[in-house]
Parts: structure tokens; sequence; C-alpha cells
């Protein structure tokens, strides 16, 4: 149970088009993560998905069941939302059993279960309280456990942890993939961070103005970007583009490189350029390199380096580590 | 530098406050203090407060001895409450329903509401009053509380429908998840959300309803159906008034009224919305 296809999913507003033909195959215990820029409809198609907005055309299957004109409730997945969307007026409690007492399930057992998943995310002592008295990342939990007190067979989660400060977000990141591996459920995740995408799916939809770019695991998608945009939007910093013309290549309209992939040199190299600016950040040494030949590169080395603004230096691609596309921007084989 | 500026406009801030409430307190105050003086002292020094030699309760007696005063209360308070009820039930159904769905004619409907506010229901009263006869609904509360639902309804809708908006969308679709009815979410997550809102309607909504004339005197005129304030006109004559017992009705038909504003206003305080959402 908990497979989900969708079928050339398209929504419009008027003669907007949001989602433009989303096809997609999630299997039973998937942790599937949408990610893409703000607008790129993929809190439109997990809302789809969920049922709170219908798809202009297509159909939504959930176990092979198509639930285009299923209830949201009906649909068996539960949802946790980026502004938690805790009831302000019931207790902890309360707001965990509410979709159990609505499916007129019997009080022994909503006690049993909001009891277990309370446990499960350490939430027993906050049963009695309401949102108000919680901290963010408390409520956050209290909707994670809402969620999974109804035992759906579809998690989604839109951006759940946007509103967290840094620490806790990456807390509840573990909390959330620990999760996901004691449940064996199957997870819908929409953000827009490629460091939650990296660190918990097992499968990554890339999504860019309302269409699917690539979908793979988190190391294809780095590895074996399908397009210049997935190539730049996986990996930080960001891929270095350079005109292919530039580097004499003349099949390849664009080569990518990424930073961590390029090494430095005071002595010799490839490209000699000269220092614009360094970040130091203990771990790695970012450092962006005006080039007459290549342009402005950025250049990622692990470890501590003491290169300073206006040094020149020479930089050379690490072997089979280029990444070449076509006029198309798509990758050339 | 700065604190001090800021004492400087939060004491001015207060003076203003201070002012107006006076203003405004003033012809209250001055009611009350001539309905415990005998009718002399009400001509003679109407700014005193009552002394010993003045004081009277003539007036309260006039109208408490009158007997149909209860009666009239009663009426001011039924046709008060109900109207109250139901302009807030309708106007936040309405007002859900403009602001959460999107349906054909959605803005247009709400504009047709909000014309509501401009123009004035007494133009229509001899078409109320036609249609009262005909329902024959004169004389009695029913008429009143209709008149003043639809009277009310306008600012409700206007003011609720923009509270409404306010109110998180995934809140809503959490509950549509949590197998909510539409009306379980209108009722159980949306109206207690609003409860600010929804009493500064009704504060709006009540002020009028309980000191208007107009409709009281056209529609339901008659002994068993008079609201205070038509009550209260019997004490005014053409060529006398009793004025102690006019002062008398006025200060007594302030209790209710303070009652209610005291419950609503307590709504007013917010807290258990804070944190519902970030």
């Amino acid at each position: 149970m908990g497979s989900l296809q969708l079928k050339s999913i398209r929504k419009a507003y008027g003669s907007h088009e949001v989602l433009k033909g989303i096809d997609l195959e999630v299997k039973d215990g998937e942790f599937v993560i949408f990610v893409g820029p703000s607008g790129c409809g993929k809190s439109t198609l997990l809302r789809t998905i969920a049922g709170l907005e219908d798809a202009t055309s297509g159909s939504v299957q959930i176990d092979g069941v198509e639930v285009g004109h299923v209830a949201p409730a009906k649909r068996g997945i539960a949802m946790v939302f980026q502004s938690y969307a805790l009831y302000p007026h019931l207790t902890v409690k309360d707001n965990m059993g509410l979709g159990l007492k609505q499916a007129g399930k019997p009080k022994a057992e909503i006690e049993d279960k909001v009891g277990k998943a309370a446990n499960m995310l350490s939430l027993d002592p906050y049963l009695a309280r309401r949102p108000a008295e919680l901290s963010g990342g408390q409520r956050q939990r209290v909707a994670i456990g809402r969620a999974i007190v109804r035992e759906p067979k579809l998690f989604l989660f839109d951006e759940p942890l946007s509103n967290l400060d840094a620490a806790l977000r990456v807390n509840t990141r573990l909390e959330i993939a620990r999760l996901h591996r004691s449940l064996k459920a199957t997870m819908i995740y929409v953000t827009h961070d490629q460091v939650e995408a990296m660190t918990l799916a097992d499968k990554i939809v890339v999504l860019n103005a309302g269409q699917i770019e690539q979908i793979g695991s988190p190391m294809d998608l780095y590895n074996r970007p399908a397009n210049v945009f997935v190539a730049g939007f996986i990996g930080s910093p960001q891929m270095n583009f350079i005109d292919g013309a530039r580097l004499g290549d003349k099949s390849a309209k664009t080569i990518g490189i990424r930073p961590e992939h390029l090494g430095l040199s005071r002595e010799s190299g490839d490209w000699k350029g000269k220092v614009v600016h360094v970040e130091h950040l203990g771990a790695d040494t970012i450092v962006y390199i005006e080039s007459d030949q290549v342009g402005l590169i950025t250049v990622r080395l692990f470890g501590e380096h003491r290169y300073a603004p206006d040094d020149i230096v020479y930089a050379t691609p690490m072997v089979g580590s280029m990444h070449r596309f076509g006029a198309d921007d798509r990758v050339l084989a | 530098m700065q604190a001090r500026h800021s004492i400087f406009r939060t004491g001015f801030v207060h003076a203003a406050l201070i002012a107006y409430t006076l203003i405004s307190l003033f012809p209250v105050f001055l009611t009350v203090i001539n309905s415990f003086k005998d009718r002399n002292a009400i001509f003679r020094a109407p700014l005193t407060v009552p002394t010993p030699e003045t004081f009277s309760l003539i007036g309260y007696q006039t109208v408490l001895g009158q007997g149909d005063f209860a009666t009239y209360f009663q009426n001011s308070f039924i046709v008060t409450v109900v109207a109250i009820a139901l302009v807030l039930l309708f106007g936040a159904m309405a007002a859900f329903a403009l602001s959460e769905y999107r349906f054909r004619g959605n803005t247009l409907m709400g504009l047709y509401l909000a014309i509501g506010i401009m123009i004035p229901i007494r133009l229509g009263t001899v078409a109320i009053l036609q249609g009262m006869v005909a329902a024959n609904l004169v004389n009695t509360l029913t008429a009143l509380i209709l008149v003043y639902t639809a009277q009310g309804l306008p600012l409700a809708v206007f003011i609720l429908s923009e509270f409404m908006r306010t109110v998180s969308d995934d809140l809503k679709n959490a509950g549509r998840i949590d197998g909510l009815s539409e009306y379980s979410i209108f009722f159980r997550l949306v109206l207690p959300l609003i409860r600010p809102a929804m009493a500064t309607v009704a504060v709006f909504t009540m002020i009028p309803i309980w000191n208007d004339l107009w409709f009281p005197l056209i529609l339901a005129p008659a002994e068993a159906t008079k609201t205070v304030t038509l009550g209260s006109q019997i004490f005014i004559g053409q060529f006398v008034t009793n004025w102690n017992a006019v002062l008398a009705a006025l200060s007594l038909a302030i209790l209710p009224v303070l009652v209610l504003y005291v419950i609503f206003s307590r709504q007013l305080i917010r807290g258990i919305t804070a944190g519902a959402v970030k």
C-alpha cells in the first residue's frame, strides 16, 4: 500500500498554466522530494495529490485507485504544512486526535494512537498544552504527530522546515528521516532547499515552470544532470557555466563544472586568473576567480587555504568532471 | 532623546483620548445626575450633582410605576439580541462563502452586499411597511428583528469577509484533510479565530438597534411591542415634558446595553489565536 501514479496532470488558473503535464510514479515506501524554485508548481502539485486543488486534467491514482473525485479526508493521506496549521483552540492531544475522532474511531483507539505518536516524537509532556504554549519546533512535531496518527498511505510534507531556525531544521530533518525508516511509509516532500532534498530523498523530482526537468536519486542528479537547469539547481555553490566556444568546444554550447571539481595552484594550470574574493568557511574555502579565458568562476577547496584577493592563480578541472550541454540546454552524450 | 520624545508622544495621545472620553461621556453623565434630581433642580442647576436637598427618585418611581416598562425593556432586549445573533450568523456565513470559495459572480455579490452600507434602509420604509402589512407582521417583534437583521448584514459581511481572508488557508486545508465538513470548518476553526471581529460587528450592530426610534414607531407602536426608546416618548409631550421620567428612562436604558457591551468587549481580547500559525 502507498503507491502513487500521476498521469499528465495539468492545472491552469484561467489562462495561466501552473502545471504543464506531470507524469510521475511513486513506489510504496519511497521518499520522494519535489524541489524547484518558487513558483515552479511544486506546492500546487502536492495540493493536487492531497485533493485540496482539482487538476484541470489528468489523473491521480493512489494504490491504483483513481482519487480525482475523492475528498481529501478519504484519500488516505496526511499532510504537514509549512505554517504548522495547528488548531489553536485545541490541546496538542485533541489536535492529533481530531482526524480519528471525525472518522468515528472509538475513544480508546484514539487515545492509544495519540499516545504512541506522542511517544515517538517525545511530545508526552506537552499533550495538555495549546499550540500557543509551544515552541516552533514542538509545533512542527505536533503537526507531524497529527499526520502519523492517521496512519496514512501517503505522507505529504509542504516545506515543513522552512519556518524553523537552522539548528532546529537539522534536528527535525533527522527526525523525519528516522520516521521514514521506522514507519516505512511513502512520503512526498516539497522543498526549495536542495540540502533537504539531497539528504532526505530516495528520489528527487526537479520541477521548473510547471514541468519535470529530471527525476533521479540525489547522486544521479549530482553526477548526471540532464540539463543546465538541474545542473545549476543541484549543488552548492552553484556549478560554473562556461561558454563552449571559449574552451574551443564546437559541439557544446555550455560547459559546466562544479566548484569542487576544480584544482587551484599558484604555479601552473589550465586557466590563469586573478582572485576576486575569498570566503573562509573552515571546512571549505570558496575562491572566486576572474579569468580572461573562462570569465568569473568559483572554486571550492577543502580545508583552509591562504589565498587573498589579487593573487594570481591557475585553475585546473579534474579529469572527467566536465558536463557538456548542447544548444537546447540538454546534456550531450 | 528617543525616550523623552516617546513620552511626549504617548502623553499627547493620552491627553487626546482622555479629552475625547470626557466629551463623549459628558451627556451620559448629565443624563444620569439629573435623573436623580427633582424637577426644579433640573432646571435651576442642570450641571450640579444631586445634593441631599435636591435628591429625588421621582423620575424612577414614575417610570417603574408605569408598569409597562418591564415589557419595553424585554422587547428591546429580545429584538437586539436576536437581531445581533442573526446578523452574526448570516453575516459570517456570507463572508465565509465570499472569501473562501471562487464562484461566478463572487465579486459582484460582494459589491451588491456592500451597497447596503451606503444606502440607508430608511429610504425603503414605505415599501417595508407595505410588506409587513401584507405579511401580517405589523406590531410584532419579528418585523423589527427582520428589518434590523437586514440593516446590520451589509456592514457585517464587509468587515467579516476582510477578517476571514486573514485566516490561514493551511488551517482550513488541515481541517479538510482531517475530515471536517465545510460547516465544521466554518463553525469550529474559522469562527473561533475571528471572534474579535465578531465582537466588533456585534457592538456596531447593537447600538443603532437599541437606540432606534424610527422602525418601532412605524412597524410596532402597539403597547405590547414597544421598545424602551419608543416607550420613553410617552413622557415627552407637545406642551409638557416629564423630564424626570425621560432622564430616568434613558439612564435605565443605558444599563442593558452596557452589559452587552462588556460581554462583547471581553471577546475582543485575543489570546488563543496567537501561535496558531506562524
